[in-house]
C-alpha cells in the first residue's frame, strides 16, 4: 500500500512554478530520497507533506496529495497530519529548554500529562533515536548546550516522541560531520521498520547508502523514480545519468 | 511557452493549500484552548486600539468646540485663559533646549561612534550613564533643576532654568538616535573619504554628519516632542508664570504647564480641553513629522 | 600641516568632553539630591523618615514619615501593571504575529501615538472621564488608586508593547516551525515556544514599564485624591511619592522643603535600582541569546 501519493502536483511561489506535474507515490517502512541540484524543488515537495509550505507566502498548490488515501489538504485536521508525518529540519532546531521538555513538547501538545507516562516516552524516544546514553544524566539541561550532531537526533527524537507515521528529513545531514552524519544514516536504516522515511539529501552517496528508493528533480520536474540502486546504476533518464555521473550540479 | 502560460494563470489558479475557515475550526474543535487564546490576543489588541480612539477622539469631541479666538489671544487674562503665550514660550524653550542639547549630543554621539575604540570601559561607563539618564523620571529632573540652575547658579525660576534641565533631560534621546544614524553610514564613504586624503574632521562635517542627517533630525523632533510635553521637570525651573516670558531670564509657563494649571484649578475646564486639543495636534504632528523624516531616511538606505 | 593636526587632536577633544557630558550630569544630579536630601534624613531620623506614618509638615513639632507614600507608589505601580502587563503583552503578540500587513500599519503607528501624548493630557482625561466613571460605578469620591491605576495602566501599554513586540520578533523562525511540525497549533507553538523565547526581553519592556509607572507625576497628582495613607480599597484616595514632591514643594521651605527632596532620593534610589535591574536582564538575556 503506497504510505503517501501525490498526483497532478503543481506548486507556484507567485509566478514562478517550482514544481510541475509531479505524480510520485511513496511505500510504507522504506526510505525514500529526493535528490537534485540546490532549487529543483525537492525540498518545497517535501514541505509541501506536512504542510508546512502554508506558512510561505503567495505559495499555491494544485492536484491531489493523500496519506494513506485521505486527502491531506481536505478537511484533515492539520495538526493530526503534522502529528502524523514528523519532520526534522535541515538545520537542527531544538527549543531554548531543557532536553526533557524538549522531548516532551509534542506528547504534551497532544494531551499527555502524566508524569510518568512523560517520563517513559521521553527515555523510549530518547532510545530510538540512539541518544539515551549520552544524555540521560542531562536530561534537565538546556538543550542548546548540545553539540551540533546530538542536537540533531535531539530533534529526530522530538519528533518520535508524537509517534509519527512518517519522518521528513530535510536535508538533516548536510550541516553535521560524517561521524554524526553516520550515526543518523545508521538510525534512520532502524527506524525504517517502524516508520516510513522521506528524506531530502544533496547528498547522492547518501542516497545509495540508505535509500530505497530514489526520486531524482530537475527544474520542478521529476525526471525519474524508481528502486534506488536502478536510478544509480543504469537510470532511463540522460539528465539522470548526467547528474549522478557529476556532470552538473 | 508553458512558463508564459503559467505566469499568467497563476492569479486564477484555485489552490488546495489556502487553509479554510471550516479547515481552521476542524482544529480549534480539538483544542478549544487555542481558540481562547486566539481570542484573548485579539480582544486585547483590540482593547489597546479601543483606547486610543476613544481617548483622542473623546478630546476632539470636547475640545475642538472650545477653540475659540479668544483662546489664540495674543494677552493672557482671566476672561479669554489665552493659551497663546504659552504657546510661544513653549517655542522658546524649545529653540533654547535644542541649541544646549543637540551640540552635545551629537559631539557625544560622534565620540562614541567615530573616536571612541571598541569595547573602551569609558564607552560602557557612557552607555550606562545615558542611558540611567533616559531612566530618571520627570520630577527628578525638575528638583534637580531647581537646585541647581534655579538656586545654585541663581538664575531663578526662568525659561533658561528650563531650558538647561530639559536639554540634560532630551540629551539621551539625542544621543541615542545620533549614534544609531551614524552606525548605518556604511563603512566604505568613510574610507572613501579617507582615500582621497580628507582628515578625519572633514570626513565627519562632510560625509558622515550629512549623510546620518535624516536620522539625526528624527530624533531631534522626537526629543522637540517630549520637551512639548513635558511638565514635571519644569513647573519648578521655568514656573507658571501666565504672560509670554520677556527675556529668556524670566518665568513662563510652557503649554503643558498651562493645562496642568487650569486642569488643577478646576475653573477654566473647557479651555482645558481646547488646550488639550493643541498639545494633542502639535505632539502628533511632531511625531508624524519624525517618523515621516525617518522613514525617508529607510527608503534612502534601501536604494 | 601640523595646524591641521592640532585641530584635528584638539576637536578629538571637545567630542570626548561632550561625550561625557552625561557622565558628568548624572554625577551633579547625584551629589546635588542626595546633599541636599540625605541630611535631611539624618536630621529626621532614617528610620523615621521611610518608616514613619505622619507626614504633617505643618504641625509642631513637624513629623515627615513617607511611608504612606512608598506604599503609595508601590500599590499604584503594581495595580498598573495588573491592568497594563497582561494587555500589552497580548497585544504585542498580536502585532508581532497575528496582525495582517494592512492592519499593522494602523496599530503599530497608533500604540506609538499612545507613547507621545503628554501625560498632563492623560491626567486631565483621567480627571474627566475616569474619574466619575470611577464614582459613579464604585463609589467613594472617584479621585482613588483605581482610577490612577487604569491611566498609568494605559500610560505604560505603549512601552510593554514596543519592547516585548521587538523582543517576540528577535525570537528564531525555527522554533516556531519546529513546534508546528510537531502538530501544535499557531497559538500553542507561540505561547509555548516564542513567548518564553523572548521572556528576557518582554521582562525588560515590564521593566521599563515599571520605571514609568514609579516615575509619572503629572497624570498621578490630579486624579489619585492624595491622601496621605494607605489605602484599604481601590476606591480610596492614595499619595505617591512623585505627588508628594509636586504639591508641597511650591510652598515649602527649610526642612519640610529638605525632606521634599529626600523624598526625590528614595525615588532616584527606586529608579536606579530599576535600570540596574534592567541592565542585568539584559545582559542575561544576551548570554542566553
Amino acid at each position: 500500500m503506497d504510505k503517501f501519493s501525490i498526483e497532478n502536483m503543481d506548486l507556484y511561489y507567485g509566478n514562478f512554478q517550482a514544481l510541475k506535474n509531479i505524480n510520485l507515490h511513496m511505500q510504507e517502512n522504506k526510505i525514500t530520497a529526493f535528490i537534485g541540484p540546490s532549487g529543483c524543488g525537492k525540498s518545497t515537495l517535501l514541505k509541501s507533506l506536512n504542510r508546512m509550505n502554508d506558512l510561505v507566502e503567495g505559495c499555491k498548490i494544485t492536484g491531489d496529495i493523500r496519506l494513506d488515501g485521505e486527502d491531506i489538504y481536505g478537511d484533515m485536521d492539520i495538526n493530526i497530519l503534522r502529528k502524523r508525518v514528523g519532520m526534522v529540519f535541515q538545520k537542527a532546531n531544538p527549543f531554548p529548554m531543557s532536553v526533557y521538555d524538549n522531548i516532551a513538547f509534542g506528547p504534551r501538545t497532544h494531551g499527555v500529562k502524566s508524569k510518568r507516562k512523560l517520563d517513559e516516552i521521553v527515555e523510549e524516544s530518547l532510545r530510538a533515536a540512539a541518544i539515551w546514553d549520552e544524555l540521560k544524566d542531562r536530561l534537565k539541561k538546556s538543550a542548546l548546550g548540545l553539540s551540533g550532531g546530538q542536537q540533531q537526533r535531539l530533534c529526530i527524537a522530538r519528533a518520535l516522541a508524537v509517534k509519527p507515521e512518517v519522518l521528513l528529513m530535510d536535508e538533516a545531514t548536510s550541516a553535521l560531520d560524517p561521524i554524526s552524519t553516520g550515526k543518523i544514516e545508521e538510525l534512520c536504516l532502524k527506524l525504517k521498520n517502524e516508520y516510513t522515511i522521506i528524506m531530502v539529501t544533496h547528498n547522492m552517496q547518501q542516497a545509495l547508502r540508505i535509500a530505497d528508493n530514489t526520486a531524482f528533480f530537475l527544474l520542478g520536474e521529476m525526471v525519474e523514480y524508481g528502486d534506488t540502486d536502478s536510478v544509480f546504476s543504469s537510470p532511463k533518464d540522460k539528465r539522470t545519468e548526467e547528474y549522478i555521473t557529476g556532470r552538473f550540479g | 511557452m508553458d512558463d508564459n502560460n503559467a505566469a499568467i494563470d497563476v492569479k486564477n489558479i484555485k489552490a488546495i493549500n489556502k487553509v479554510t475557515f471550516r479547515q481552521r475550526m476542524i482544529s480549534y474543535k480539538r483544542k478549544p484552548l487555542s481558540l481562547l487564546l486566539l481570542i484573548i490576543v485579539g480582544l486585547a489588541a483590540f482593547l489597546s486600539a479601543a483606547v486610543l480612539v476613544f481617548l483622542i477622539v473623546f478630546i476632539l469631541i470636547k475640545g475642538v468646540p472650545n477653540l475659540t479666538p479668544d483662546l489664540f489671544a495674543w494677552e493672557y487674562n482671566s476672561e479669554n485663559v489665552s493659551c497663546m503665550p504659552a504657546i510661544i514660550n513653549t517655542l522658546v524653550i524649545t529653540v533654547l533646549t535644542l541649541i544646549i542639547a543637540v551640540p552635545f549630543g551629537i559631539g557625544a554621539a560622534i565620540y562614541l561612534v567615530e573616536y571612541a575604540k571598541k569595547g573602551n570601559r569609558l564607552v560602557k561607563v557612557i552607555r550606562t550613564m545615558a542611558e540611567t539618564l533616559s531612566g530618571i523620571p520627570s520630577i527628578v529632573y525638575g528638583l534637580f533643576g531647581m537646585m541647581f540652575f534655579v538656586t545654585a547658579l541663581h538664575w531663578g525660576t526662568s525659561i533658561l532654568s528650563g531650558a538647561f534641565t530639559l536639554a540634560i533631560m532630551i540629551l539621551p534621546t539625542i544621543m541615542r538616535t545620533t549614534e544609531e544614524a551614524l552606525l548605518t553610514v556604511p563603512d566604505s564613504y568613510r574610507e572613501g573619504s579617507y582615500g582621497l586624503g580628507a582628515g578625519k574632521l572633514r570626513t565627519i562635517f562632510r560625509i558622515i554628519l550629512p549623510s546620518a542627517m535624516p536620522g539625526i533630525l528624527a530624533g531631534v523632533i522626537l526629543a522637540v516632542g517630549r520637551i512639548v510635553g513635558e511638565t514635571a521637570a519644569l513647573i519648578y525651573t521655568s514656573g507658571t508664570a501666565t504672560g509670554t516670558a520677556s527675556s529668556v531670564m524670566s518665568s513662563g509657563r510652557t503649554l503643558a504647564i498651562h493645562m496642568y494649571v487650569l486642569a488643577n484649578e478646576g475653573l477654566y475646564t473647557d479651555q482645558a480641553w481646547g488646550t488639550a486639543v493643541v498639545l494633542l495636534v502639535l505632539v502628533f504632528g511632531i511625531n508624524t513629522l519624525s517618523a515621516f523624516i525617518a522613514k525617508k531616511l529607510g527608503t534612502g538606505k534601501d536604494k | 600641516m601640523r595646524l591641521s593636526r592640532l585641530k584635528e587632536k584638539a576637536m578629538q577633544g571637545v567630542f570626548f568632553l561632550t561625550a561625557i557630558t552625561s557622565i558628568a550630569a548624572v554625577v551633579t544630579i547625584c551629589i546635588f539630591l542626595f546633599y541636599n536630601g540625605v541630611p535631611a534624613m539624618a536630621e529626621i531620623g532614617f528610620f523615621d523618615f521611610l518608616g514613619g506614618q505622619d507626614w504633617s509638615p505643618k504641625n509642631v513639632p513637624a513629623s515627615y514619615g513617607i511611608f504612606d507614600m512608598i506604599v503609595g507608589s508601590v500599590y499604584v505601580t503594581a495595580d498598573a501593571l495588573v491592568i497594563g502587563v497582561p494587555i500589552g503583552i497580548l497585544t504585542s503578540i498580536f502585532l508581532a504575529r497575528f496582525c495582517p500587513a494592512p492592519l499593522y500599519k494602523i496599530l503599530k503607528p497608533a500604540t506609538e501615538l499612545l507613547a507621545g501624548i503628554p501625560s498632563i493630557v492623560y491626567g486631565f482625561f483621567g480627571l474627566m472621564v475616569i474619574v466619575p466613571l470611577v464614582r459613579n460605578n464604585f463609589g467613594g469620591n472617584g479621585s482613588s488608586l483605581l482610577s490612577a491605576s487604569i491611566v498609568l495602566g494605559i500610560m505604560i501599554l505603549p512601552t510593554i508593547i514596543g519592547v516585548s513586540e521587538s523582543a517576540l520578533r528577535a525570537v528564531p523562525e525555527s522554533y516556531y516551525e519546529g513546534a508546528l511540525a510537531l502538530g501544535a497549533t499557531k497559538e500553542r507553538s507561540i505561547f509555548k515556544t516564542i513567548l518564553p523565547a523572548a521572556k528576557s526581553g518582554v521582562l525588560a519592556g515590564v521593566v521599563l514599564g515599571i520605571g514609568r509607572a514609579i516615575g509619572e507625576t503629572m497624570a498621578v497628582v490630579l486624579i489619585a485624591g492624595n491622601q496621605v495613607q494607605i489605602p484599604s480599597s481601590l476606591t480610596d484616595g492614595v499619595r505617591t511619592l512623585t505627588a508628594n514632591i509636586v504639591l508641597e514643594m511650591g510652598y515649602s521651605t527649610g526642612l519640610h522643603r529638605e525632606a521634599l527632596i529626600a523624598t526625590g532620593v528614595v525615588l532616584f534610589v527606586f529608579i536606579l535600582l530599576i535600570t540596574l535591574s534592567m541592565q542585568a536582564i539584559k545582559s542575561r538575556g544576551e548570554k542566553n541569546g
